[in-house]
């Protein structure tokens, strides 16, 4: 008999047996607790030999530190440990589908994470001698020209450093464009189911924020842009929206829109979150729009690195073109310049200031340029397809069980569905959301967007297959029968199986713990020391 | 394409499921003039091979800093980072995660950011951290707004010893949102007298320290002037080993602290990404901008953590949000505790007394050529010197003999007399004996 059974069960076994072990540790077998590093770590450990500088001299003035720090250290192996414990208890796109909507987790190439790391990019210095980094410019307008052409747009602004700060830089830029004309509008247009980013980004600028109302069909209403652009007239800035929007659905006026806007003389903002539903099937810049971040760690797929860093480029119109922020490529007949300060401009070059010090996310730039390469024009178009694809294949699989807010119709990359199929049962939106961990499963976006009560945005992604759709179509009309049937406490204690159990948030916010203090040792008394 | 899993038969397959005839037809809400016929005018995709060679080509016409004796600091630092920091921030699970909105599934990230959060608050001397800004320039345009906020004033006062990208920052933000800044003169020697700007109307003093020059700054006189009058001390550092070595902000009364913390962990990378480290006193945690992240219990009373106070943020408070961001500098971040454990303090203190004792050697072997004048008196891995020409031109010089040689002051402040001839350089345990005699030497030559 071969001592190598592949896996395959060599007795019947107790499967049936409810029987868990309490473990002395509180560890479950390759499911470990980990504790804190203040808690493991020691002030005199070190994993980094070295040595003490021979015949130190301080020339600090009076300003050496007089007192410790706090900070404990590890070994190399006992650091190894210690982080790779931690990460297992992470869910990650490279774990299983991840459908979070409008954040867009896609496959991360990892040949992507290899060009970042060749020294060529990875280790030049943003200031050392322009004449030293040729290579680096060339990368930064190859990549400024890919995002142009995608968007059918003349300049860009390279150097936002995520999604959010790409908005700013783009509302900056249309600020700048009307004081520019002597203008000083103070309304900007946001409708209510856009990122909680937009209205913050033109609040942030001193912008008072009118709401455009949604139709029935999910879609921002025509007439209520043109309303507010009447009872606001003269005092229009800028209207704020995503296309495709935040309800999966592609914005059918957005032409219609963007006239109505620039009769007003103001400008168009679109929010690029979900432009990786329609590159290489239309181009914002045709649309109509003025100003536009990419993410790309969402559209072009670098790493969201639990958060961050992102990276948010913004295409500008030819009216927006000459404010774009420093710093700059600007393409000449002598070859590619950087532009850093003003010394360095040219008539009708207006940048209204600097978004970063540096030149934006040039280690995003880098993986970015890798998967545009490795699609090319074609492999963008059919990602884009296929997302779309895949989103409307989830939408039919799942539309007589759960609800539609909007009636059965096609959506774009991402598929929205709201609680009402939960009504009576019991079980709420993030009941449910916190039994699809138990099933392995990230659940999709709850709550958001805002306007649909219950929100549950499903965002697939091109890189599933349908054989993981299905079982992800399957997985959910379980829950939702099983919900139906009356099964609570499948939900309502949900999850069981993950590494920790509901957390408690209230708590978290009412008496905020953000940092690790260390124990107070326990008063020894005589009493207690005999 | 090697990265899509559906067949041309899933395709066509999945479509009769969906109940269309052809894929444009679930494009059909795109108006039809702007829908587009044909492929875009880009290249069709490459292989792996393909594209490895033109990326590598133009890897290739860049110096790597490593490369050459490299000299250049002013916000961005070369130090070495162990192998374990790099290979650790590309387990899966890290690298491939998102913000942690569920918690019970995301502990590995909610746990190094407690621990990122912790480390930041010990260094800074400051009570509360948060998990990460994009980077120090922008973390300062941000505590400036804060430090509004807090106030209710809106009158910043921006020492001349800032970095002048980072000011660029700040007046940019602050032009466009209708605040005023005082912007001093810039001040390679530490010499300015900042109390005289600070007034009743002052919201924040913005302090770095060592300086962009290179000096380290009292803080303790400022913070009480501003203190005084109601207004905040902002205190910045670029390079965090320093705080290493040299007494922290917060123990000389700074009311936010901000800085880069790129030097621990993370790579040049030409500017970015790096990883903005953003703390402040318990008072002011509610005005804090950006994410946090909590300790709590969950239903089994077990410890974890969760994102929280998120009653600040945009997708809560929308225009009324302490800041629009929505991100943090997450996997920079995990880079930064990572070599930040390894250290630990008895490592950090001694990488700290490594780079002050190889600047001090530099500054030896620069103030013995004749025409070099070193200005700072009082620095920690960075002095400005003063050449006999443009500091420019030496640069470029010293480029083409194969030196990097540090940051002329005329490339971010052009135009300026006093400055043309300043040079800001670093040397950080990178730089070797042969480094520093070979730019030494080099230099002696080329001002000769």
């Amino acid at each position: 008999m071969s001592m190598n059974n592949q896996g395959r069960p060599t007795a019947a076994g107790d499967a049936g047996s409810a029987f868990r072990p309490k473990t002395f540790t509180g560890n479950r077998a390759l499911d470990m607790e980990e504790p804190l590093l203040f808690e493991i770590g020691r002030l005199d450990v070190t994993g980094v030999d070295l040595d003490e500088p021979e015949a130190f001299e301080a020339e600090l003035g009076a300003h050496a530190r007089k007192s410790g720090i706090g900070l404990p250290g590890l070994s190399e192996p006992e650091t190894m440990r210690h982080y790779v414990r931690l990460s297992r208890n992470n869910y990650a796109i490279d774990a299983g589908l991840y459908p979070l909507g409008s954040c867009t987790m896609k496959h991360n190439p990892r040949l992507n994470e290899k060009m970042a790391r060749v020294p060529g990019f990875g280790d030049i210095h943003p200031l050392q001698p322009l004449s030293t980094v040729k290579g680096a410019v060339e990368l930064i307008s190859e990549l400024g020209d890919w995002l142009m052409e995608l968007t059918g747009t003349s300049a860009v602004a390279m150097s936002p450093k995520a999604g959010a700060h790409g908005e700013q830089c783009g509302m900056m830029a249309i600020k700048a464009a009307h004081i520019a004309a002597g203008r000083d509008p103070k309304i900007v247009l946001v409708p209510e189911s856009a990122h909680g980013t937009n209205p913050a980004t033109a609040a942030l600028l001193g912008f008072k924020v009118v709401t455009i109302d949604a139709k029935e069909d999910g879609t921002v209403d025509l007439a209520s842009v043109k309303k507010a652009i009447a009872d606001n007239a003269g005092n229009i800035a800028a209207i704020m929206l995503t296309n495709p929007n935040t309800c999966g659905l592609f914005e059918r006026d957005i032409m219609e829109i963007a006239a109505a806007i620039h009769e007003a003389n103001a400008y168009f903002y679109c929010d690029g979150a979900n432009f990786n539903a329609i590159v290489g099937k239309a181009r914002p810049g045709d649309l109509g729009i003025d100003a536009m971040h990419i993410n790309l760690h969402k559209t072009f797929s670098t790493p969201h690195g639990g958060g961050g860093p992102g990276s948010g480029p913004v295409v500008l119109s030819d009216r927006l073109a000459p404010f774009a922020p420093l710093p700059f490529v600007r393409k000449s007949a002598s070859g590619l310049e950087m532009v850093e300060t003003e010394a360095g401009l040219k008539d009708g070059e207006k940048p209204f200031g600097r978004m970063t010090a540096f030149h934006g996310q040039m280690g995003m730039f880098v993986r970015a340029l890798a998967y545009m390469l490795s699609h090319g024009s074609d492999g963008l178009r059919q990602a884009s397809e296929d997302a779309v694809l895949n989103a409307n294949y989830v939408r039919v699989g799942l539309q007589d069980l759960m609800t539609l807010p909007f009636g059965v119709r096609p959506c774009m990359h991402e598929v929205l569905f709201d609680d009402s199929f939960l009504k009576d049962t019991g079980v709420t939106t993030l009941d449910f959301a916190k039994a699809m961990i138990d099933e392995g499963y990230h659940p999709m976006t709850m709550y958001f967007p805002l306007v649909v009560h219950g929100a549950m945005l499903i965002e697939p992604t091109e890189s599933e297959s349908r054989a993981a759709l299905d079982l992800f179509v399957a997985t959910l009309r379980d829950l939702v029968m099983s919900a139906k049937r009356g099964e609570t406490e499948r939900f309502t204690g949900a999850p069981y199986l993950a590494p920790r159990r509901r957390l408690d948030e209230t708590r978290a916010a009412r008496a905020p713990i953000l940092t690790y203090q260390d124990p107070v040792p326990a008063m020894v008394t005589p009493a207690a020391a005999e | 394409m090697r990265y899509l899993p559906l067949s041309d038969t899933d395709r066509a397959d999945m479509l009769a499921r969906v109940g269309v005839s052809s894929i444009d037809d679930l494009f059909a809400d795109i108006p039809e003039a702007a829908r587009l016929k044909g492929l875009v005018n880009l290249p069709t995709r490459k292989s792996e091979i393909e594209v490895e060679r033109h990326l590598n080509r133009l890897a290739g016409k860049n110096v790597a800093a490593g490369s050459v004796p490299f000299f250049v600091g002013a916000g961005a630092y070369r130090h070495h980072v162990p192998a374990t920091v790099d290979h650790l921030i590309q387990r899966s699970e890290f690298l491939t995660s998102y913000t942690p909105y569920q918690p019970e599934i995301t502990q590995g990230t909610l746990q190094y950011l407690f621990e990122f959060q912790t480390q930041v608050a010990r260094l800074t001397g400051m009570e509360v951290a948060n998990a990460s800004m994009y980077d120090g320039s922008t973390g300062t345009g941000e505590a400036v707004l804060m430090a509004h906020r807090v106030t209710r004033r809106n009158k910043a006062v921006i020492s001349g010893g800032l970095h002048p990208q980072y000011r660029a920052v700040v007046e940019g933000l602050s032009n466009l949102s209708g605040d005023k800044v005082v912007s001093l003169p810039a001040d390679p020697t530490g010499t300015e007298d900042i109390l005289a700007a600070i007034d009743g109307e002052t919201s924040c003093v913005v302090v770095q320290s060592p300086s962009f020059y290179g000096q380290i700054i009292d803080l303790k006189p400022i913070a009480e002037k501003a203190q005084a009058h109601g207004a905040l001390l902002i205190a910045v550092f670029t390079e965090v080993v320093s705080l290493g070595l040299i007494e922290s902000p917060g123990a000389q009364g700074a009311d936010i602290v901000v800085g880069e913390g790129q030097s621990i962990g993370n790579g040049l990378n030409f500017g970015g990404p790096y990883v903005g480290l953003f703390a402040t006193k318990q008072k002011y945690m509610r005005q804090m901008p950006g994410r946090l992240c909590g300790e709590t219990v969950d239903a089994e009373g077990k410890r974890g953590f969760v994102l929280t106070l998120s009653t600040r943020e945009q997708h809560i408070r929308r225009e009324k949000a302490t800041s629009n961001i929505c991100t943090n500098s997450g996997l920079c971040a995990l880079a930064f505790t990572i070599h930040m454990t390894l250290l630990g303090e008895a490592g950090l203190t001694r990488l700290a007394r490594i780079n002050h004792a190889n600047a001090v050697k530099l500054k030896k072997q620069l103030s013995a050529i004749a025409g070099v004048e070193v200005l700072n008196k009082a620095y920690f891995n960075e002095f400005t010197v003063r050449l006999p020409k443009p500091a420019h031109d030496v640069v470029e010089a010293l480029a083409a003999r194969g030196i990097i040689a540090g940051l002329p002051v005329s490339r971010l402040e052009p135009g300026k007399a006093d400055l043309a001839n300043l040079l800001v350089v670093a040397s950080t345990e990178i730089n070797t004996d042969e480094d520093r005699a070979a730019f030494a030497a080099a230099l002696k030559e080329v001002l000769a």
